[in-house]
């Protein structure tokens, strides 16, 4: 199972990489929130996959007694959920306040700190 | 917001009931799945329906603390519990236990468990439920 | 609401005053308390582990040095927070003058105690920018700013090579605690990284006491509030470089490398500011130079290294706290009371200020070296010194001899001049200041009248004990006395005074000339420190035009080409790749949950990446995100899946919302673009499976998750493993990634709250 999830986590990042070379700013959204899906099951299947039983401790006992899926990946990938969200939620945000003030969600066209004209001046 | 008497009706249960979940979620996430990031999430999900029902102002009234102070006093809360091992000469952020009525003699007898880690899981369960609502509250103001 | 600045200051500028009296007054009153140790030469070591996996302990060395300074940081400091209360009490933001000067206090306290040189590092960092924000306080003005930027570009700078120092004599000596390394000079001393780690530390020791040719910033920083001035510049940050050479001399010093890096330097600080002193019309500023002076000859006498030498340079460190200190408080009365601090305009102010001229004639008469004041003790041990040496004799003994006699007219300038004679106009009728001003130099005062007069308590407290930690020797004998026998150092003092005379008679004309002088050379520091940062400016400008092309598509391509190059390249080098995969060992077994899922989130993401309607591209997204939701949840992970399906809803709440007022995709590339794009993309995804496909074809490193597995419910008493690697094995992880949610969601409401700007990016007020 995990080559064949290699194989999704590869059209995944694709993809992508694909929605954030674009130049519309919310495709890149799109492609940050496949792009934190796809690291998360990078990590959470490089702790191999167990579909055996999830890492808790019975009753009675002080270790689990049989194997249990890896506790590790799965604690990183908890909290990069979290944190993700609130990276998409922030970049949302100034996704929506930049159209707000600026009127376009093309990143060509979002020229503020860098000015085309100052450029050109520079460059003389 | 949406003007649906069944759903502003059922919201009223429906948060109640998610709120006691999400607390239920995040005491047993120490043995069983859930804990304070999940709890904190079904805290959060459940005003977001209310904010949808009702409209943000309304969540706000009845939540009576600005999301971002309650992300905030969790973020005290968590970091407290972490200060709190050094007064017992431990490094930070080791949890420190209590076993209210526990036989000594029985080492699976916890009693009933307080510690230092648990006050850590609430901090965690305010701040996600702060953020998100914090988030989620002001992008429905400004649309 | 908030508070409006005047009433920030009438509500909290008593309390904070009084605070902050109160806080340095108890330090000094419980360091007090080591004093029997240290005086018996028994240095005191106490300490807790801070990050013992990187030997950084939290540890305090109180030795005689330390203690010396402690007392001299502490002691000043409630004399110079007691005389903020009057001289800056009304500012309306006396509070935050406060809580920066209560910030350098720590600062400076936890420089001269630590014994962990990491720690001392990031308590001299703390002194650097506290500094910083003290020298800019007045940050309304643009010369204030400026000398702020200078000072904390200096010193930061010479702080950074402090730290790699640091790093390489912890590395050489094997311990980062002060107490072991000072053990060891003479494995430090042998070692072939030795130059190297002197030079690291003289920088930082040169920036932060302003030694030539890094002394500039100092005179500069005269911009600060008076009281700042006192207390950084005379008595305590600028000297945290003198106590670090100090404190090193055990485990550097001795070297010829050392000796005439310090004695030149030093000795060309010495000389050179105190005929610039003479230069200067504003008394703030001469005293200034006199502090660069001492600086230089506590730096040369650190660097001559005999027992003698370090006996003078503790007597005078102390004896010049004293004075400097009384001095700049008192310029700074004279300066609050009449307005000016202009040497040509003040005559006469004795009479109208008769405990302000009592106070600054000792420290005067104590700077000029005169008996039975202190100063002439500390002169004349640093004259008995120079004698002494056996090298650079006429060197060190002539540079001494040039800068008392400059002391001597410094010291005429600053108090004689504006306190006698008949009283001249000045901007404000003159008056005597408030009590909690004047009684700070006249108990200065009176420490160096009492300490000149009883020269066995001066040496037993602070020259006695410092002597012995510098030196290393807690055999050696010190011996202060006032006067003895007619010797070759006290004849010294006598044509010191004279000539220190015949130069006050005429050092107006003097001051002409000297003036003439340097408008005549070309070598100027100042002016040369704004070219050096205009080529900088312009350095950073060119590299920003080479890289920064303004296209956020350019750079995020160029991103991901850099990272296709990089795997790429290594898989290709380290030939990675072991192609001979078990593809039907690996699909063997598989239900059709397992296919379904798959086929789900790649068909997902496609649809994502190629549709040109949002709502398609949102259900896809949905459908990725409850397919990863899935595959958490075959594979035995039900508190991810929880999260990632809360969240999965969370953000399509959040998107729905935000898509109210969003236009629709368009038509996103052109379609020249696409190709590339898609290619760049394709290889991208292909060296990602790659990757993948070697680590799980690799082995597994279980240690951690077997310890994590076994620990959980004995040490943790938690049954489920990732909340408590979560909430208690790595809580400290946990805490950092809520406090990035909380910043992620602040910073969020900010945007949306905050500021609104036009769509000429014109916030309707100003721009700058």
């Amino acid at each position: 199972m995990e080559l064949l999830i290699a194989i999704m986590v590869g059209v995944l990042v694709a993809a992508s990489v694909y929605l954030m070379l674009a130049r519309n700013v919310l495709r890149f959204l799109f492609g940050l929130i496949l792009i934190s899906n796809a690291a998360n099951l990078v990590i959470f299947a490089s702790g191999r996959l167990t579909p055996q039983s999830p890492p808790l401790i019975p009753e009675g006992a002080d270790a689990p007694v049989e194997l249990v899926a890896n506790a590790l990946p799965q604690a990183l990938v908890l909290t990069a959920i979290v944190i993700g969200f609130g990276l998409f939620a922030f970049a949302l945000t100034l996704v929506y306040r930049t159209y707000q003030n600026l009127g376009t969600l093309n990143s060509d066209e979002m020229r503020l700190a860098e000015p085309v004209e100052a450029k050109a001046e520079a460059r003389k | 917001m949406m003007n649906s008497i069944i759903l502003n009706a059922a919201t009223r249960l429906v948060v109640a009931l998610l709120l006691l979940f999400s607390v239920f979620m995040l005491l047993r996430g120490h043995n069983l799945p859930g804990g304070g990031f999940i709890g904190g999430l079904i805290g959060a999900t459940g005003f977001v329906l209310h904010s949808i029902a009702m409209g943000a102002q309304a969540t706000r009234d009845t939540l009576r603390y600005e999301p971002q102070n309650i992300a905030m006093i969790g973020l005290g809360i968590a970091l407290a519990a972490g200060v709190f091992a050094v007064f017992f000469g431990d490094a930070f952020f080791t949890g420190q236990w209590w076993f209210a009525g526990a036989d000594p003699a029985d080492p699976d007898d916890k009693g009933i468990p307080i510690s230092s880690v648990l006050v850590f899981d609430i901090g965690v369960y305010l701040v996600v439920f702060g953020s998100l609502l914090t988030l989620v509250l002001a992008l429905e103001e400004e649309v | 609401m908030a508070k409006s600045e005047a009433e920030v200051a009438r509500v909290y500028g008593g309390p904070a005053g009084w605070i902050s009296v109160a806080i340095p007054a108890a330090i000094f009153v419980w360091m007090l308390q080591y004093m029997g140790a240290v005086a018996a030469g028994q240095p005191v070591l106490v300490g807790i582990d801070w990050v013992p996996s990187m030997d950084i302990r939290l540890s305090v060395l109180i030795d005689g040095l330390s203690l010396t300074f402690a007392l001299l940081i502490s002691g000043i400091g409630t004399l110079v927070t007691l005389y903020s209360t009057k001289y800056l009490g009304n500012h309306p933001e006396y509070p935050r003058f406060v809580l920066f000067l209560m910030l350098f206090m720590v600062g400076m306290l936890g420089l001269v105690l630590s014994d962990n040189l990491i720690a001392l590092f990031v308590f001299w960092e703390i002194t650097t920018i506290s500094s910083y924000l003290l020298i800019g306080f007045s940050s309304d003005e643009a010369k204030s700013r400026r000398s702020a930027l200078q000072a904390l570009l200096v010193t930061g700078t010479g702080g950074l090579a402090f730290l790699a120092g640091i790093i390489l004599l912890g590395n050489v000596a094997g311990s980062f605690e002060l107490s072991e390394v000072l053990g060891q000079g003479d494995v430090i001393r042998a070692h072939p990284l030795y130059p190297a780690i002197l030079i690291l530390f003289l920088a930082g020791a040169f920036t932060k006491s302003a030694q030539f040719p890094f002394h500039f910033w100092l005179p500069n920083a005269m911009a600060a509030p008076t009281p700042v001035s006192a207390y950084l510049h005379s008595a305590t940050m600028v000297k945290g470089g003198v106590y670090l050479m100090a404190r090193m001399n055990p485990a550097l010093g001795g070297t010829d490398a050392w000796f005439w890096a310090l004695v030149i330097a030093g000795g060309f600080t010495t000389v050179f500011a105190s005929v610039l002193a003479i230069r200067q019309t504003d008394i703030k500023q001469v005293l200034a130079y006199t502090t660069l002076m001492a600086l230089g000859a506590l730096t040369l006498f650190i660097g001559a290294g005999t027992a003698a030498a370090i006996t003078g340079m503790m007597a005078f460190l102390v004896v010049h706290s004293l004075y400097k200190a009384a001095l700049f408080l008192m310029i700074g009365i004279v300066d609050h009371e009449t307005g000016t601090r202009d040497v040509d305009t003040l005559r006469g102010l004795g009479r109208k200020m008769p405990l302000t001229f009592l106070g600054g004639a000792i420290a005067a008469l104590s700077m000029a070296g005169i008996p039975p004041l202190v100063g002439f003790i500390g002169k004349e041990f640093l004259y008995k010194a120079g004698l002494d040496m056996d090298r650079a004799t006429l060197w060190i003994t002539g540079t001494i001899f040039a800068a008392s006699a400059l002391m001597f007219v410094a010291a005429g300038i600053s108090v004689l001049r504006p306190f006698t004679g008949k009283l001249a106009q000045t901007p404000q009728t003159p008056h005597e200041g408030p009590w909690a001003m004047w009684i700070g130099p006249l108990l200065l005062g009176s420490l160096s009248l009492g300490f000149g007069l009883f020269p066995d308590t001066l040496e037993a407290w602070f020259v006695a004990p410092g002597t012995w930690a510098v030196y290393g020797d807690y055999g050696y004998a010190v011996d202060l006395y006032l006067f003895r026998e007619v010797n070759a150092a006290f004849l010294l003092s006598l044509a010191t005074f004279a000539t220190g005379a015949v130069l006050y008679a005429i050092h107006r004309p003097l001051r002409g000339w000297l003036g003439r002088v340097f408008e005549a050379n070309p070598i100027k520091f100042d002016p040369g420190w704004d070219r050096v940062l205009d080529g900088l400016k312009a350095l950073a400008g060119w590299q920003t035009r080479l890289l920064q092309s303004g296209v956020l598509q350019r750079y995020i391509f160029t991103v991901f080409l850099t990272l296709a190059v990089g795997i790429g390249a290594t898989i290709w080098a380290k030939d990675a790749m072991d192609f001979r995969i078990d593809w039907v060992g690996s699909v063997e077994g598989l239900q059709f949950k397992h296919w379904a899922v798959v086929v789900f989130v790649t068909a997902g993401a496609i649809l994502t990446a190629i549709t040109t309607s949002r709502m398609t591209a949102i259900a896809a997204l949905g459908v990725v995100g409850i397919g990863v939701a899935l595959i958490f949840i075959i594979f035995s992970a039900p508190d991810v899946a929880i999260t990632q399906l809360l969240v999965e809803v969370l953000v399509v709440v959040l998107v729905a919302v935000a898509m109210l007022k969003l236009p629709q995709l368009g038509l996103a590339r052109d379609r020249k673009r696409r190709p590339v794009h898609a290619a760049l993309a394709g290889t991208i995804g292909v060296l990602v499976t790659m990757v993948m496909i070697g680590v799980v074809q690799g082995n597994i490193d279980r240690r951690l998750t077997d310890f994590f597995e076994v620990a959980s419910w004995p040490e943790a008493y938690g049954r489920n493993i990732v909340n408590v690697i979560l909430v208690d094995f790595r809580a400290i992880d946990t805490f950092g990634e809520i406090a990035v949610v909380v910043i992620a969601a602040l910073a969020a409401y900010a945007l949306l709250r905050g500021t609104r700007y036009d769509r000429n990016g014109d916030k309707p007020e100003d721009r700058t």
